[in-house]
């Protein structure tokens, strides 16, 4: 928010907190998936599957296509992100990670007013988050 | 340009690929930028279409790229998971700051719609693709009646509110800036909500579609929320539901940025031009444009999934 917005009394502290960090990451997250794809669009740097090769297999499901392009699953992304297309991946996971950091955040106001619920269900939310996060879970075809 | 002319007009732009891309060997004959490129450009004509007709971006990308495009439904549901949730969260800080988002109504609902999500995105992912395009069929058929159907209430009338959304002070106060009055709100139903909105969770994860066509009648018509909070609040729980669906896809392998990206960026800048068109489009007529695309791509993925139309 700028110094010079009115300050709107509609929103609790902690969703202003929550906007903060929210606004942070969605902008840092979107550059990073931007500048990613330019770096893979135009070659800038070498994609683990080569861009002709992937147009013969993202047809395929997705357990043939793994089998096919040698992607790792879980977070073995991050060992390859001096690929262009891995790479992108970064964007993609600020992007779907930024509501923990927004969580986190928030969290510490219910503490202080001694909202025990609400921060039960702050942490639960992120509990759920890092669970779906962590790569424990996987199915298959 | 009429109605009609502007219905086929978009029809037939978005189904272009679809002539290309039917024969899966045709997508070797094409270099490989034309597919992100066209699909940047539908993804932006979506966009304009999405604002107006108060949808999302997901619910019309899914359907429409997954029938149309070469791509495989597992790819095409974790891009539209990632369509959604960026548009939620470039909308999310806004819609907190001035109240039409709250946190205190969106947490119970969001922690079980998210949880039931990663169990949709599990059980989409393990199905086979046929199963999944006639599900996503019969889905978007449904989701097209709703649009047809359903009401709205600006603001509903909440006698009292039931006991755990009491004691959960689920509640709120937002400035109406067309009456320019401080509206008070409750809401009631909880329990039922809370039901719905694990379904809708396991839905979005499923399909990877998005929720808000689900999320504002269940807020606004079920739990008796505000239009406007139910707008705001609907995006904000989207985007912890989405989060948790796209972690699933990501670490699945089932995020290609080739797809993901321009999509993303597409459908953002589509939804700023739509936006500004707002002001000067009759919002019912692209409303019914995008029931009748809906209604195609709906019945599209019905007949992909059945082996008729491949």
């Amino acid at each position: 928010m700028k110094m010079t917005d009115p300050v709107i009394p509609y929103a609790p502290p902690e969703q202003q907190r929550y906007a903060s960090v929210l606004s942070m990451g969605t902008r840092i997250g979107l550059a990073l998936l931007v500048i990613g794809f330019c770096s893979y669009a135009f070659e800038w740097i070498p994609p683990l599957v080569p861009h002709e090769s992937l147009a013969t297999v993202w047809n395929q499901p997705l357990a043939r296509y793994l089998e096919l392009t040698g992607v790792p699953t879980g977070w073995g992304w991050v060992n390859l992100i001096d690929r262009s297309d891995i790479f992108n991946l970064v964007g993609i996971g600020i992007l779907s990670g930024v509501s923990l950091l927004c969580l986190a955040a928030a969290a510490p106001f219910y503490a202080s007013r001694g909202e025990r619920v609400y921060l039960a269900l702050c942490l639960l939310e992120i509990a759920v988050l890092l669970l779906a996060a962590s790569g424990i879970l996987t199915s298959g075809h | 340009m009429s109605r009609p002319a502007i219905t086929i007009c978009v029809l037939a732009a978005l189904a272009l690929p679809a002539w290309a891309g039917t024969a899966t060997a045709v997508t070797a004959d094409y270099p490989w930028w034309t597919w992100p490129l066209s699909l940047f450009f539908v993804c932006f004509l979506l966009g304009i279409v999405a604002v107006p007709a108060g949808v999302g971006g997901g619910v019309l990308f899914v359907p429409i790229v997954g029938g149309f495009f070469p791509f495989h439904l597992d790819f095409v549901r974790g891009a539209g998971l990632l369509v959604a949730l960026a548009s939620a969260l470039a909308a999310g800080p806004d819609l907190l700051r001035n109240g039409l988002a709250n946190l205190r109504l969106a947490l119970p609902l969001a922690v079980l719609a998210s949880a039931s999500s990663i169990v949709g995105a599990l059980v989409g992912l393990a199905l086979p693709a046929s199963v999944v395009n006639i599900a996503l069929g019969v889905t978007i058929l449904g989701i097209v009646a709703l649009m047809a159907m359903a009401g709205k209430s600006e603001f509903p009338n909440v006698p009292a509110a039931d006991s755990l959304s009491a004691a959960l002070c689920m509640n709120g106060v937002f400035h109406d800036n067309v009456s320019g009055r401080d509206i008070a709100w409750k809401v009631h139903r909880t329990p039922v909500g809370l039901v719905l909105f694990t379904l809708i969770g396991m839905l979005a994860g499923m399909f990877g579609l998005g929720a808000g066509w689900a999320n504002v009648p269940v807020l606004n018509l079920v739990m008796g929320a505000p239009l406007k909070v139910s707008a705001g609040t609907s995006s904000f729980i989207l985007s912890l539901v989405d989060s948790s669906a796209a972690w699933v896809y990501l670490n699945r392998g089932a995020v290609l940025a080739v797809i993901a990206v321009p999509s993303v960026v597409g459908m953002m800048l589509g939804a700023m031009i739509g936006a500004r068109l707002l002001r000067v489009l009759k919002a019912s007529v692209i409303r019914r444009l995008v029931i009748s695309l809906l209604l195609f791509a709906g019945m599209r993925a019905i007949l992909k999934g059945s082996g008729i139309w491949i």
